[in-house]
């Protein structure tokens, strides 16, 4: 009897399973969605990138079969640009955290956005430093501890997908832990689609985030999930008294913006086409 | 057919990485390296290749690792505060064995500085910027034309070696305009990054064949799956904690570089024969004790020129070999005294500094009267 799933012998190195994360925590899941996400889209593994940072997220990329670079703190996005860049052919996927994105690479963040270069950036999203041992990051909630925030956090959190809209993402989406099919759903259009993608996926980080804050367990952090957290359609049809306290899960904004390796492609053709006039006077 | 040019020294390096294969430049604009920048965004979508400005210099130096790794052979340029910058991915590129080009047209420090005025005070900085045991080369161009000629060999050697090569201009040779030659293209040696003939090596990509020096990486999107960290990582690719695999990394590193010296290291000597004073200096600051050592010469003195061309690692058998004929040591540099600390290490003798942070060149009067009162 084989030990694990088909979709883990593919689209896992299973010799360097178990992983590292704790028990209960929600980057296994996420991390599950992105090799679903994979596999619907046929993806061809040897011309797949997966770029990440450091920090908890980021050691989902060594357990992906695929091609896969662990890079700086922060800096995954710049990696993955000039990845993309060099050749467009690949799929170049990035996965990061909220602190490697949102505070140590928030202008990275920021500018692969504004950019609109094709690239899908997915957040495990703990609202916390687990790595370190669970200090506050740019997503934890006003109040809440964290190792530096012994007497609760004075920070406001960010949104990070509010944060890739506004900067120019032309596609921007919700994950959590909890809705899977969301998320995996969400992944995948952003896979898809031509521009810069961001899918927030909201981790659960039980061991710090979860025990500093009195969350309960993790089974208690996704049940939080489920209840606050609302598929897009249904969320839409909410009324803004019901929508108080909810969040949106799915699909946020999708927009048709230039990307920018396409747009540099025209310099290249221009420059080419520019020549061959000049050729042609020169004889 | 080779073809003359009036160049700048930030051109002609441009110039001479395009000439070398060069297709990839992500960089920010920063004096006085900007030029370098500006000739890219022009030059490279004339090859097919790409430019790009980035928010910053931790990802300009980000994305070039990332080109390189995609298969591209790609540079970044920078001076002192960009420099700073970009260290941690230095490191990173020297211990993932990922190929790149990263030019620094010094400038005067610390800090800001003096952004207009020349300087070498990131000698040691090209060493020892990142932290950790790690290789490095640095060389240093003196003219314009070897700001063409030297930058083909930065990429050979980093191709070659799979290091990240630090191209150590200055002010002086940055914006400095001679006639330049570009060599027909057909007589340029240029080095090829070795890939593997093996498909599906995801196990051990990081395995280096007998009797090479770095592991043959093949570009992502070649056929492969592996993993690339800037953790120790064993010949798999994969982090480990090891010590024995750590141990045997990290020498290999090193030893890439040590054990090669005699390929990697370059110096140019002039009027050494019957030397018994060396004037030893490098980049910008060879013109000025050049004609310093031509004008003892002319009243007699019996003093040469000592230019390590490679200056990381310092050409040390090629100095010590002098040695013996010497009574004089005079080092010439833009700084308070950074080459100087190698060159007295080589010589096991203390050597006279002549130095200077204060936005001007040395002239040749200083290291004129430097010699002649060595030279009694």
């Amino acid at each position: 009897m084989r030990e694990y799933s088909d979709l883990i012998y593919k689209y896992t190195r299973v010799d360097h399973l178990p992983h590292i994360w704790c028990a209960g925590c929600g980057n296994g899941i996420l991390t599950r969605d992105v090799a679903v996400a994979f596999e619907r889209l046929k993806l061809e593994r040897e011309k797949t990138v997966v770029v990440s940072g450091i920090g908890c997220s980021s050691r989902a990329a060594g357990y992906l079969d695929v091609n896969t670079i662990h890079t700086t703190h922060g800096r995954a996005l710049a990696f993955a640009t000039g990845i993309k860049l060099a050749n467009p052919e690949l799929h170049v996927v990035v996965i990061t955290g909220d602190g490697d994105c949102a505070a140590i690479g928030g202008n990275h963040l920021i500018h692969a956005a504004r950019r609109n270069i094709d690239l899908t950036a997915i957040v495990f999203n703990n609202n916390t430093y687990g790595m370190t041992g669970g200090q506050y990051s740019p997503t934890t909630p006003t109040g809440d501890k964290g190792t530096t925030a012994p007497y609760g956090n004075i920070d406001r959190a960010f949104d990070i997908a509010r944060l890739a809209e506004s900067s120019g993402a032309s596609y921007t989406a919700r994950g959590t832990a909890y809705h899977t099919l969301e998320t995996i759903q969400a992944i995948e259009r952003g896979i898809l689609h031509k521009g810069f993608s961001l899918i927030d996926c909201y981790s659960v980080c039980p061991t710090y985030y979860g025990r500093k804050n009195k969350k309960g367990s993790a089974v208690d952090m996704l049940i939080w999930q489920r209840d606050h957290g609302v598929p897009r359609a249904r969320y839409d049809a909410l009324s803004p008294e019901e929508r108080q306290g909810k969040f949106p899960v799915g699909i946020l904004q999708q927009n048709d913006y230039p990307e920018f390796i396409e747009q540099y492609q025209r310099i290249i053709d221009g420059c080419e086409t520019e020549q061959e006039r000049s050729a042609f006077i020169h004889d | 057919m080779s073809e003359l040019r009036l160049l700048q020294g930030n051109e002609a390096c441009v110039e001479g990485a395009l000439a070398a294969g060069m297709r990839f430049f992500a960089g920010y604009p920063i004096t006085p390296s900007t030029e370098i920048a500006e000739r890219c965004a022009l030059r490279l979508p004339q090859k097919g290749g790409k430019f790009i400005q980035m928010e910053d210099e931790l990802a300009s130096i980000a994305a070039v690792i990332g080109a390189s790794v995609a298969g591209v052979k790609a540079m970044t340029a920078t001076s002192g505060p960009g420099f700073s910058l970009m260290q941690e991915n230095i490191g990173y590129a020297s211990l993932a064995e990922i190929p790149c080009v990263i030019v620094n047209v010094q400038r005067c420090g610390p800090s800001s500085g003096l952004p207009t005025s020349p300087a070498q005070g990131d000698y040691m900085q090209a060493r020892w910027g990142t932290h950790g045991d790690h290789p490095i080369i640095a060389i240093s161009p003196s003219t314009v034309q070897e700001a063409y000629t030297l930058m083909i060999r930065c990429f050979n050697l980093s191709e070659k070696y799979r290091v990240p090569v630090i191209f150590l201009m200055d002010e002086i040779v940055g914006h400095l305009r001679e006639g330049t030659e570009f060599p027909a293209a057909e007589s340029l040696e240029l080095y090829e990054r070795v890939s593997s003939p093996v498909m599906g090596i995801d196990k051990h990509c990081y395995q280096v064949e007998e009797g090479e020096w770095a592991p043959r990486l093949n570009p992502f999107g070649r056929g492969e799956r592996y993993n690339i960290t800037g953790l120790i990582h064993d010949e798999g690719g994969f982090p480990t904690n090891n010590k024995a695999t750590a141990r045997a990394l990290i020498s290999r590193l090193l030893d890439k570089i040590d054990r090669n010296t005699e390929d990697i290291c370059d110096a140019r000597e002039y009027r050494m024969e019957d030397a018994e004073i060396a004037v030893v200096c490098y980049g910008g600051t060879v013109r000025s004790a050049m004609a310093a050592v031509e004008r003892a010469r002319a009243e007699g003195a019996r003093v040469g020129m000592f230019r390590p061309v490679t200056v990381w690692p310092f050409p040390e058998a090629r100095l010590r070999a002098w040695l013996p004929q010497l009574k004089g040591l005079i080092v010439a540099e833009h700084n308070h005294g950074q080459m100087l600390l190698e060159v007295e290490r080589v010589a096991r003798r203390p050597a006279r500094m002549i130095g200077r942070v204060n936005g001007t060149l040395i002239p040749p009067d200083e290291i004129y009267a430097a010699i002649m009162e060595d030279n009694v």
